[in-house]
């Protein structure tokens, strides 16, 4: 196999765990790769999940689940600014709806104290319906005020963004196919693209992480897919479901089925849980769109389905451990990010803490004087007033052509999306940098203009142009005078 | 830049070009049609099919060249501006309009009245909540249509249509006729929502099945669809477990419906009628908030674009001369209500003028729930029958357009009612 | 002698009268349930030679989109209208061109001509 580069660290995965480990290592003297098979960063569990910053209480005390939840909720405070996030930090409420769930509510406060969590505390049904005025059935619930929902996309690309700027290296498109190993430790990565010499892997694979392990020779877990359906809502139809994260009292599989509203205003409904053997397999189904608008209708009995946008299907990856498994395994120089299920996404900067300070400890890799911890500003077109819109035509005129109508998303928002580090190579990648097709026509309109906006930007023919993964094109030339189907 | 129109048009299609050619016929002075996409003629520019104009225009033409005709009838007259490639961004009540192009930058405009145009969108799959994977090459059939018929490409190469309104029907033949095979058309009413010269010349001509009560359950595919799942489905439109069946496809387009587009009359919170989903319109398609008006698709969804130029021909003349000050004097309003068997009726009020009742004869534009033939449509107010008309077939997906004559206004009271004798 | 009844939609314009059809030996004698002179004329047709408009696309190079939104001038043979919409996929223009402009004349030898719906 063609040997393609060395490095000291490669991770692979790249969605929000992958990225904020590469952020964190990027803060070390460490030569950092991170891998990922898909054409971009974020397709896997982190692109549909509930986008939730848990507040951690959830979690048994102790456990690495309970500890890099309320140490990640603390970074992503801090992050929110350096990195310009999208983040509402709305709070959250576990609602009873019965005196035994107000019991369970108790449990949940006692455990969060024991996790550390700060301001919980218990809410009667009129404190509740002060915030929340559309539920029913309510008899009280836990506030979890450090709670608060973010843009999982945006936060994961601006994770790699940041390790770029670092000199971090990202490579989509680029498979893991083994390892090789010298003295049984770990030397090197075999991709589809080419051997890369390194001394150190993390994997965060995500649902394949038991997968890779094994490629590596670490047998010690094996990673089950629970599938998530979730049905997201019009903009307009938030003022009848929540403004804010409303969880059911939890079961014992998992928070249940939540009614919340994301960052730019959408309220979703779920999700279920599903145990998968297939881990390709996010079809949404009609049982699990009926499973969560039964379960979402004892809080909120009159959903405004006609007001639904999209539904889809997450998988999360539960390790056969019960927790995270963080840290070095018993090959020399791997290193596990595994079994990131719920809080995964709330823990990921504590996640990419820890395992970046192991490999520095290991390594002896010094921190870097010249850390570039923010990234520059940007504002979305939408949100900008009118004085800051005319300037911003006035500086390019391709702010001035609006794109997506129903989310008012520009061309130059869009090109500079394709242009930027870590940029967008596919519709979808657009979609989830920019919003363009996020609305209620769902990319009806601006579908086929971004495709050939993708096109024009990295000069490739139309026929080029993928929705989201490896041949997933959109459109295909028309047949010759002599062609078709016959 | 803050100039001062006597209408400013919201949407550039047909409706749009109608109302200025007919405020200028009216006298307005000052008019301006703000269009977003790249030329005018909206979406009759991809319907490059042929059945338009046949009553506006008295001659059949294709939708490019409906489009060419509205174009011509306002091009080079000075008092009318049009600006392309520019997308309002938001409406005051005050009549402020602020848009934006690349070319002029933020504009801010301002009108004596606002006429609405904006047209409607396609209904998606995630309204219609179609289970199954996300892969692509599942499009609205008009997002397909326009990359076939003016950008170039296939949405892919064998098809099936979900939905059979006519976008659906029109673009099975479409894809024949670009060497695709159309695998099946599958509508989920046990009726099809599309003209009956469509089931024939765009399914029939070409041997394309239609599965009446019919939807899909599930769509296959990792990264491009390899096929769906289709049900037969009961009365109640629930798949019944037992009837799938497989079809093989890359590609699956939707035509399950259209939405009047209404984003800048929510935000001026127009009254909104729910069954249109369009704001509630006068016979002058006034809407309830003075000097804006709509006319077309944005109104509620026609079947023609004839009688989207007609409605917009009515806006455009009565926005002008509100413009011009003519439409002063005491107003009475009278309630006009869909019954029996009539889902919708257009306008929902008539704004009589209570000095001059009988000025002009107002038509009403309804369509019916489900399909009937040989029914009576009747008209009345109180007891006092305005109209009664034989209708040999009615269906829902067919508009009925009628007149009350100016003679019979001294007949109506506070309200009319607008139904079937069943 | 054979007569047959026939109850066929006409499809000349969007209104779709809903015809009966009498046939006489593979003739129409007589039709009613149409509105307007058209619709005898087409089930004339219909029952003897059925006969369609073609509306398609060519390329055009040179103007504001690569394609030309195109029409028969007349109604063709509908058997052979699929071997037109495929010649016409063959077909490369130039800009300008005026709405009306005959883009083939005599398509496939049929005696009828393929004019531009619009002009670019």
């Amino acid at each position: 196999m063609e040997f393609v580069k060395s490095t000291d660290v490669v991770v692979i995965g790249g969605g929000i765990v992958g990225t904020a480990i590469l952020r964190e290592l990027s803060k070390y003297d460490l030569q950092c790769v991170l891998v990922e098979k898909e054409p971009d960063v974020s397709l896997g569990t982190t692109k549909a999940n509930s986008a939730i910053l848990h507040a951690g209480f959830d979690a048994p005390t102790g456990s690495l689940k309970a500890i890099t939840n309320v140490r990640g909720n603390k970074l992503y405070h801090q992050l929110e600014k350096e990195l310009d996030l999208d983040i509402k930090w709305t709070g959250s409420l576990v609602v009873a709806t019965t005196e035994e769930e107000m019991a369970t509510l108790q449990e949940l406060m006692q455990r969060g104290h024991a996790n550390g969590v700060e301001g919980l505390q218990i809410l009667t049904a009129e404190e509740v319906l002060e915030q929340e005025p559309n539920l029913q059935n309510v008899k009280g619930a836990l506030w979890a005020p450090t709670a608060g929902v973010c843009w999982p996309f945006g936060a994961t690309v601006a994770f790699a963004q940041c390790a770029v700027q670092n000199g971090a290296e990202v490579m989509c498109d680029t498979k893991v196919l083994g390892f090789i190993k010298e003295d049984g430790r770990i030397a090197g990565v075999e991709t589809n693209k080419g051997v890369i010499k390194t001394k150190y892997v993390v994997n965060a694979a995500g649902v394949y992480a038991d997968e890779i392990a094994k490629l590596a020779g670490d047998d010690s877990f094996t990673i089950t897919a629970r599938k998530g359906e979730y049905i997201l809502f019009d903009k307009t139809a938030c003022n009848s479901l929540v403004y804010g994260v409303v969880f059911p009292c939890p079961t014992k599989k998992s928070k249940g089925i939540l009614v919340c509203t994301t960052t730019h205003g959408n309220t979703f409904i779920g999700p279920n849980a599903n145990e998968l053997e297939d881990k390709e397999d996010h079809a949404v189904t009609m049982d699990g769109m009926n499973e969560i608008m039964t379960s979402a209708r004892k809080l909120i009995p009159n959903l405004p389905m006609g007001q639904a946008i999209t539904q889809f299907a997450g998988l999360r990856a539960v390790s056969s451990t019960g927790d995270f498994i963080i840290g070095p395994s018993d090959i020399e120089g791997f290193f596990n990010a595994a079994g990131m299920q719920s809080p995964g996404l709330t823990a990921a900067p504590a996640v990419g803490e820890l395992v970046a300070a192991e490999i520095a400890r290991l390594s002896g890799a010094a921190k870097k004087a010249n850390f570039k911890a923010a990234l520059p500003k940007t504002k979305a077109f939408l949100r900008m007033t009118r004085t800051e819109q005319a300037k911003a035509i006035e500086a390019n005129n391709l702010y001035g052509r609006v794109i997506c109508r129903c989310e008012t998303i520009t061309e130059g928002e869009i090109v500079e999306a394709i242009n930027s580090p870590v940029g967008a190579r596919t519709v979808d990648g657009v979609k989830r940098r920019t919003r363009a097709g996020m609305g209620r026509c769902q990319g009806g309109f601006c579908g086929p203009r971004v495709t050939q906006i993708l096109a024009r930007e990295l000069n490739i023919p139309i026929t080029e142009v993928l929705k989201e993964r490896t041949d997933s094109n959109m459109f295909y030339e028309k047949y010759a005078a002599d062609g078709g189907e016959e | 830049m803050n100039q001062l129109y006597d209408v400013i048009i919201i949407g550039g299609g047909p409706a749009g070009l109608s109302a200025a050619y007919s405020a200028w016929e009216n006298g307005a002075k000052k008019i301006i049609v703000i269009e977003r996409d790249r030329e005018l003629g909206g979406i009759l520019q991809q319907c490059i099919h042929n059945g338009f104009g046949l009553h506006h225009f008295k001659e059949e033409l294709t939708g490019p060249g409906y489009a060419y005709r509205c174009i011509e009838m306002i091009k080079d007259k000075p008092e009318i501006e049009t600006l392309v490639d520019t997308m309002v961004l938001d409406v005051k009540d005050n009549k402020t309009v602020i848009a934006v192009s690349p070319e002029k930058g933020l504009m801010e405009l301002q009108g004596k009245t606002v006429i609405l145009t904006m047209g409607c969108r396609e209904r998606t799959r995630g309204a219609i909540r179609t289970p199954g994977e996300r892969p692509a090459g599942v499009f609205t059939a008009g997002a397909a249509q326009r990359m076939v018929n003016m950008e170039g490409y296939l949405p892919g190469h064998k098809i099936v249509i979900l939905g059979s309104g006519d976008i659906g029907l029109v673009m099975a033949r479409r894809m024949s006729l670009e060497g695709c095979k159309v695998q099946a058309v599958l509508e989920i009413c046990p009726f099809s929502n599309g003209l009956t010269r469509n089931i024939v010349q765009c399914l029939h001509d070409y041997d394309i099945p239609l599965y009446l009560s019919h939807t899909i359950v599930k769509i296959h595919g990792d990264t491009r669809v390899t096929g769906i799942t289709v049900a037969k489905v009961d009365y109640k439109m629930c798949p019944i477990p037992g009837t799938e069946f497989d079809i093989e496809c890359d590609t699956v387009l939707l035509s399950v419906g259209l939405i009047p587009e209404n984003e800048l009359s929510n935000g001026l919170n127009l009254a909104m009628h729910p069954l249109t989903a369009g704001p509630i319109v006068d016979q002058h398609r006034e809407t309830s908030l003075d000097g804006f008006f709509a006319a077309g698709n944005v109104v509620h969804v026609h079947d023609l674009v004839d009688f989207v130029s007609d409605e917009a021909e009515i806006a455009g003349k009565y926005a002008a001369l509100k413009a011009l000050g003519k439409m002063e004097g005491e107003m009475r309003e009278v309630k006009v209500s869909a019954i029996n068997g009539v889902r919708t009726c257009v306008p929902q009020k008539l704004s009589m003028s209570v000095a001059n009742p009988a000025d002009e004869k107002v038509k009403l534009f309804m369509r019916v729930a489900a399909p009937h033939r040989k029914v009576r449509l009747e008209i009345k107010s109180g007891d006092n029958v305005l109209l009664s008309k034989p209708l040999p077939v009615a269906k829902p997906s067919e508009m009925i357009a009628v007149e009350i004559p100016a003679a019979k206004f001294d007949l109506i009271g506070d309200e009319i009612t607008v139904g079937l004798l069943l | 002698m054979a007569v047959e009844t026939r109850v066929m939609n006409c499809i000349m314009c969007p209104m779709g009268c809903e015809m009966t059809v009498t046939i006489e030996d593979g003739k129409v004698t007589n039709v009613t349930g149409n509105t307007c002179p058209r619709g005898p004329k087409y089930a004339a047709d219909e029952v003897t030679a059925p006969k369609r408009m073609l509306t398609t696309t060519v390329a055009v190079e040179g103007g504001l989109l690569p394609l030309l939104p195109v029409v028969s001038s007349t109604v063709l043979p509908k058997e052979r209208v699929l071997d037109c919409a495929a010649y016409l996929r063959g077909v490369k223009v130039q800009a300008p061109i005026k709405a009306g402009d005959v883009v083939v004349k005599d398509i496939l030898g049929l005696g009828v001509d393929i004019v531009a719906s619009r002009g670019m």
